[in-house]
């Protein structure tokens, strides 16, 4: 009896894992494939790899897809923390609870539904005053600054309602005027929550196809929509190879930033008392 | 209970009539967004040096008073003066008025010496001033040897001393505590209790505290205000508030009270005789105010001023009798819940002068409990 347990329970990790993780070692796998054909294994080789470096489309896509997303995130940290400051100090003003669901609103709108009515906003502002000309990568910029802003918004409001309030009034009582206070108390406190929004934001810009797509101009065409066209006319086994590569980076940096963080709390918890 | 020794120059500021106060609270009034009068018309007045503290039950007004002080908020009426000066209008951070936080609010990211730095900080001194004075503090709280330490390392304790530590570094006039003793367990806030007073003592400066805790603030100040309601019922000593309650709700905040109910039915100068229901007889009291025959008071008898006596007094006069109901033994005192005749409970308290784990009284004795004529106070209110 005892000695099933264990082995049901291991059995249900397992196949959990399996199922989350089997397509992605699959793909990691088949990059390594020397066929041109997805599906057949031909024997390995790093040729894919080779044309990826040397594919000048998807690489001026991906130095495009890291400058909107570098900028989305720092823009969208800007105005999801002021939101969030909002929301959390003022908690008495009239129209809160509809500002509130405002801000969080593009959480759970369908992003057809987004880049739509960005595509809509943008070639009626350009008719109207003649910005933005055209479409490109300052569209999808802000387009994604609309909808990760909701996201960051949400992360700092938590870390922030979290904070005790008397934090801000000790230091104000010791002599700091309240912009002083913000930099040098609220915002190293908070300063997790903004680098994890920042990430979030970074995350969600470089991922995004759907407003991307609507917003999009001649000559802006971010990494998703390359790979996406290209699964259409048939699989590269490039986009294998570029898969992996990005895996790689995000869970080595996922693996350090988990790192560090254990290290440091165990250096909290260990000194104590 | 021991009361902390005292400079004696300190004590009796408020007595003398040409002492100009140093802090004037007048007609203060916070009333809040709901319609909440949460300080009441307070005027109040504090000298140099005092230990004055605000005490009342849990939402009195007695923080709330305390952040207008501090400038967290902003009163509906009044002013408040210090020195002669009107601070009423000024923000927090440019009052000579620092506060010490009942949860601390000790910045996580700093350690205790940043923390104990940050004030003098916002005052630009040079650094090597500031190094100086961060490590009086913590020497005056003996923290100099955590002052590398994070807030989330120390003990609620040496929390406490920091908070306390950071608040004194600016050398402010006028220290606002709240509830500076709450968060720590019973032994250590009675050994904080005296350490608060001597350091109050050594650095001079005028101290407020708020408490709900009427021990607390019997041992450490030099006065206090009974507050309830958003008003200030009374203040003065320890000794005057426990002594000569003003009324029944002091009498009965500020350690435990008898009340008895009555009408005046003979005045002699000082001396009233009551016509009580309660005991069912008479009680001769002395009242330093004069009062007509007929009005309705109440007698407030402290437990220690009632005797447990053989046999009711000859003159007929300041006695009632129960039946013992309950007994708490405390070491060194007694505490005895008499239920009397009239169907009112009396405690008593008896010193226990001789050794034994039985007393003399046990459940269900009948007693006879008397008191003199200077025991209690007459209360109209």
């Amino acid at each position: 009896m005892s000695g099933r347990r264990p082995f049901l329970l291991f059995t249900a990790v397992a196949f959990g894992y399996a199922f989350l993780y089997l397509p992605i070692i699959t793909l990691m796998v088949y990059s390594f494939n020397d066929s041109r054909l997805v599906t057949v294994w031909g024997g390995f080789s790093t040729r894919w790899y080779v044309e990826l470096f040397r594919n000048e489309q998807i690489l001026s896509a991906l130095w495009l897809s890291v400058r909107i997303a570098a900028m989305n995130a720092t823009f969208a940290v800007v105005l999801g923390t002021l939101a969030a400051l909002t929301l959390v100090r003022f908690t008495q003003f009239r129209t809160r609870m509809l500002f509130a669901g405002m801000v969080t609103a593009p959480l759970v709108m369908p992003e057809v539904i987004l880049g739509l009515s960005a595509l809509l906003m943008f070639v009626s502002l350009e008719q109207l005053i003649g910005w933005p000309e055209g479409r490109g990568m300052t569209t999808i910029t802000i387009a994604h600054i609309t909808f990760t802003t909701a996201y960051v918004a949400v992360v700092v409001q938590s870390r922030l309602s979290q904070l005790d309030g008397s934090l801000e009034e000790a230091a104000m009582d010791l002599g700091a005027r309240p912009w002083k206070v913000f930099l040098v108390i609220i915002l190293p406190i908070i300063s997790p929550a903004l680098i994890a929004g920042w990430l979030l934001g970074f995350t969600l810009s470089m991922d995004d196809l759907v407003i991307a797509s609507f917003v999009s101009g001649p000559g802006s065409t971010t990494l998703p929509m390359v790979v996406y066209s290209s699964v259409r006319l048939g699989v590269s086994p490039q986009v294998n190879a570029l898969a992996t590569l990005i895996v790689v980076v995000v869970s080595t940096g996922v693996i350090i930033a988990g790192w560090l963080l254990h290290r440091q709390q165990r250096r909290h918890t260990g000194k104590a008392r | 209970m021991p009361q902390p020794k005292r400079d004696p120059a300190a004590l009796d500021a408020w007595q003398d009539p040409s002492a100009r106060p140093f802090l004037e609270i007048r007609n203060v009034t916070k009333v809040f967004d709901g319609g909440t009068y949460a300080v009441d018309d307070v005027s109040l007045s504090i000298f140099k040096g005092e230990f004055f503290s605000l005490l009342g039950a849990s939402g009195c007004g007695k923080s709330t008073l305390l952040r207008v002080l501090a400038g967290l908020e902003r009163p509906s009426h009044g002013r408040v003066l210090i020195e002669g000066e009107d601070i009423t209008e000024l923000p927090p951070y440019e009052r000579p008025v620092n506060m010490m936080f009942q949860s601390y609010a000790l910045f996580p990211h700093m350690t205790v010496e940043q923390n104990v730095a940050f004030g003098l900080k916002q005052e630009r001194l040079g650094r090597g001033e500031i190094r100086e004075r961060v490590a009086e503090m913590l020497e005056l709280v003996r923290m100099t040897e955590f002052a590398r330490r994070k807030p989330d390392q120390l003990s609620g304790g040496q929390r406490q001393r920091v908070a306390l530590a950071r608040s004194l570094a600016k050398h402010p006039k006028l220290l606002l505590l709240d509830e500076p003793l709450g968060a720590l367990d019973r032994k250590l806030r009675e050994r904080t209790q005296f350490e608060l007073v001597n350091i109050q003592e050594r650095v001079g400066t005028t101290f407020i505290m708020v408490t709900h805790d009427q021990e607390e603030a019997m041992t450490m100040s030099t006065r206090l205000a009974v507050m309830d309601a958003g008003r200030i019922l009374q203040v003065g000593t320890p000794g005057e508030i426990y002594e000569y309650p003003g009324s029944r709700f002091v009498a009965e905040f500020i350690g435990a009270a008898n009340v008895f109910e009555g009408r005046v039915v003979e005045a002699q100068d000082e001396l009233l005789v009551i016509q009580s229901d309660a005991t069912g007889g008479e009680i001769a009291m002395y009242h330093a105010q004069p009062l007509t025959v007929g009005t309705p008071v109440s007698v407030a008898l402290r437990p220690e001023k009632l005797r447990v006596v053989e046999a009711p007094p000859a003159d007929g006069r300041n006695w009632v009798r129960g039946r013992v109901r309950e007994i708490g033994y405390l070491g060194d005192v007694s505490i005895y819940h008499v239920a009397t005749e009239q169907g009112q409970t009396v405690q008593v308290q008896v010193t226990n002068r001789a050794r034994r784990t039985a007393g003399p009284l046990t459940w269900d004795d009948t007693v006879c409990l008397a008191w003199d004529t200077e025991a209690g106070v007459v209360l109209t209110a």
